[in-house]
């Protein structure tokens, strides 16, 4: 990532106060803004609370995802097909890791990638994400951190606050826009 | 679009005639005033975030050259092309010969206002183009032939009965014997209706809320999420975005992000907040194989050296428009132009030239509410102010404002000659409205006295009431 030359605004920086426990943070503001979100202590549990959610919508098993290694140790149960590609119209539900999650704001971050690709964040109904706790920083300048460190910007770097929204109409708030219409966030204790 | 920006009295008298409009100016109004209120009011640091928030967009003006070159560096760098337009035409010209380049039929965009500014759309349609706007909003006011009302809202102006009724007569396709009656219905067709539109489009376009130096990001905040369709689904993405938008670092342009958002809807974040980085990458699945950014300046850099620079902080929250009187009173269209409220009413004649609007900087009571709510604390108030002085020294003021104006000055400058004349009309109109207490009709006002009446002036100065009290009491 470029550049030393650039340097950046005088003054000192000011930042929301995040206090405690990031983890319970970021579960209260995501939830405020709209995502559904269920904890599970363990990779061998996220199965099991996909498959709830997706009953309870009475939608099939058949997930689009991104490449996250977790998913491929998982055993999934019969009846789950998980097919690793970009989304297309038609397609219900996609499953992806995430690059990080904000307490601050109650944000995901998905980066595109050749693992990652970018149409499973927002062409689908439902957008399943699973987050380690590990996962969970404090403030937005951390992500900006973790970019660094690694490769630089990807293509697309997207904060994904709740599902899909429009206000366009009377003012009203109105979920399920052009993007999912539900965000459920599977939140492992890992 | 065309510009209108004359005739705003005669565009202000319809608005308010106009119930519809007024039920729906009521309604953005008091929502959009309570959500940002929640959300300083959960925020302890917005007043230091909002004082950060000028302090980095100072600098970025400081060094405008500077960063807008760092901003083409980095973004070439990851595969992206930057190009340069002084004006709306060259803008609109470089987006059609891209467009004209990958042989595009079908482009979608994403909500620009710098678009609106330079009449992308009519110049992309001039030339064969299909464009369809995905921004609910946007979708609408483009079926309904209509200009943006509002930055942020850009259909605030229209109920759900007229959207409904917009939607029947342009859906054709769908069956029906009734137009729509609740918002989910409306927002669920639009949904059907785009989606095939979004994966059939040749070319995206959207604008840009902030480019980042350090990175050469585009960064795009949305609710609804198509601006992430439109840069991610057709295989070409082009950014319209006027230069001032450039921030530095990533630091930066999170503390813009953080007043953004409350400001704007009351949102700490919206649904959808993201940095695009130059075009898909060599293993990236998805995403555009080519990425555009057009920075245009149209009147930008003319203003950097004078008092109006102030007002390219702007970061387009609409706060301003939201707790305007004027603005809740008549809507966007009256001003006549893309940018309306407090902040078009200085940009429009800026950009424009003062002689195109003649009346904007007068639309203001100059109440000061603008200026405390702009995240961002441009001196709006002060600004107009100075606009008017301007039309008044290049005599582009309508004689029917300069000569009471004129009148008023050269009493101002001769106390007696005031002292006289005010004895004499106090005088004059304190007895004639005595009877009453106030006057219902005045010759030459009759326009200010048809919606209310004015108070019996007292048959005594103020002057010379004082000076009668010190001779009865001279203590
Ligand atoms: S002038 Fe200030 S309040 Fe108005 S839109 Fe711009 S930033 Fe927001």
């Amino acid at each position: 990532m470029p550049s030393e030359s650039i340097g950046g605004a005088p003054g000192t920086a000011v930042r929301p106060a995040v206090d405690g426990d990031c983890v319970a943070h970021f579960t209260r503001r995501i939830t405020a803004a709209g995502a559904s979100l269920v904890r599970t202590e363990s990779f061998a549990t996220i199965p099991e609370a996909v498959r709830a959610f997706l009953d309870e919508l009475g939608f099939s098993y058949n997930l689009v995802c991104s490449g996250e290694r977790a998913f491929d140790t998982i055993a999934w149960p019969a009846g789950f097909t998980l097919a690793l590609r970009t989304a297309a119209d038609g397609d219900h539900s996609s499953l992806t890791g995430v690059v990080a999650a904000v307490a601050e704001t109650g944000s995901l971050v998905v980066a595109a990638a050749h693992h990652s690709p970018n149409t499973l964040h927002f062409l689908p109904e439902n957008h399943i994400a699973v987050v380690r706790t590990s996962q969970v920083l404090r403030h937005l300048e951390d992500v900006w951190r973790l970019m660094r460190e690694h490769s630089g910007m990807p293509r697309a770097l997207t904060f994904i606050t709740g599902p899909s929204r429009t206000a366009d109409v009377e003012q009203t708030i109105q979920i399920g826009a052009h993007g999912p219409r539900r965000l459920h966030v599977v939140l492992v204790d890992a | 679009m065309n510009t209108t920006a004359h005739g705003f009295k005669e565009r202000s008298v319809k608005a308010l005639q106009n119930t519809t409009l007024q039920e729906a100016l009521a309604r953005a109004y008091g929502g959009f005033v309570h959500k940002r209120q929640a959300a300083i009011d959960a925020l302890p640091e917005f007043d230091a975030l909002c004082e950060q928030a000028r302090r980095i967009k100072d600098h970025a003006l400081d060094h405008l050259d500077h960063y807008l070159e760092g901003f083409e560096a980095a973004l070439t760098a990851e595969g992206g092309k930057v190009h340069w337009a002084r004006t709306p035409e060259e803008a609109c010209q470089q987006v059609v010969a891209i467009c004209r380049a990958h042989q595009a039929r079908r482009i979608t965009k994403g909500k620009s206002m710098v678009g609106e500014e330079i009449a992308l759309n009519e110049a992309l349609e001039a030339n064969g183009f299909e464009v369809v706007e995905t921004d609910l909003g946007e979708y609408i006011i483009q079926l309904a032939k209509e200009p943006p009302s509002h930055i942020i809202a850009p259909a605030v102006h229209k109920t759900r009965g007229e959207i409904a009724q917009l939607f029947h007569t342009f859906h054709q396709r769908i069956e029906r014997s009734q137009p729509l009656a609740e918002v989910p219905d409306i927002v669920e067709e639009s949904r059907q209706v785009l989606r095939s539109v979004f994966l059939s489009a040749d070319v995206g376009i959207t604008g840009a809320n902030f480019l980042v130096a350090e990175t050469g990001s585009v960064v795009l905040v949305t609710n609804e999420g198509n601006g992430d369709l439109v840069s991610t689904l057709p295989p070409v993405h082009i950014v319209v975005s006027s230069i001032e938008k450039v921030v530095p670092t990533l630091e930066d342009v999170t503390t813009l992000l953080r007043v953004l958002g409350r400001s704007a809807t009351g949102q700490a974040m919206t649904a959808y907040t993201s940095l695009l980085t130059g075009p898909r990458r060599a293993d990236d699945r998805d995403g555009p194989s080519a990425m555009h950014v057009v920075l245009v300046d149209n009147g930008r850099s003319a203003m950097l050296g004078t008092a109006f620079r102030d007002m390219l902080r702007c970061i387009r929250c609409g706060a301003c428009l939201n707790h305007c009187p004027v603005y809740g009173a008549i809507g966007g269209h009256a001003y006549g132009w893309v940018y309306p409220g407090p902040m078009g009413a200085i940009l429009t004649p800026r950009i424009l030239g003062l002689r195109a609007a003649p009346d904007l900087p007068q639309a203001c009571t100059l109440n000061g509410r603008c200026q405390d709510v702009c995240p961002v604390h441009i001196p709006l108030p002060a600004l107009l102010r100075k606009l008017r002085m301007e039309a008044f020294t290049q005599r582009i003021t309508p004689p029917r404002a300069r000569f009471p104006l004129a009148l008023w000055a050269l009493l101002a400058k001769h106390p007696r000659l005031y002292h006289g004349v005010m004895t004499l009309a106090a005088g004059l109109l304190g007895r004639l409205g005595q009877r009453r207490g106030r006057f219902r009709t005045l010759p030459f006002a009759r326009g200010w006295t048809e919606g209310r009446a004015l108070p019996t002036p007292a048959v005594q100065t103020f002057q010379s009431c004082w000076k009668h009290r010190r001779r009865s009491d001279p203590s």
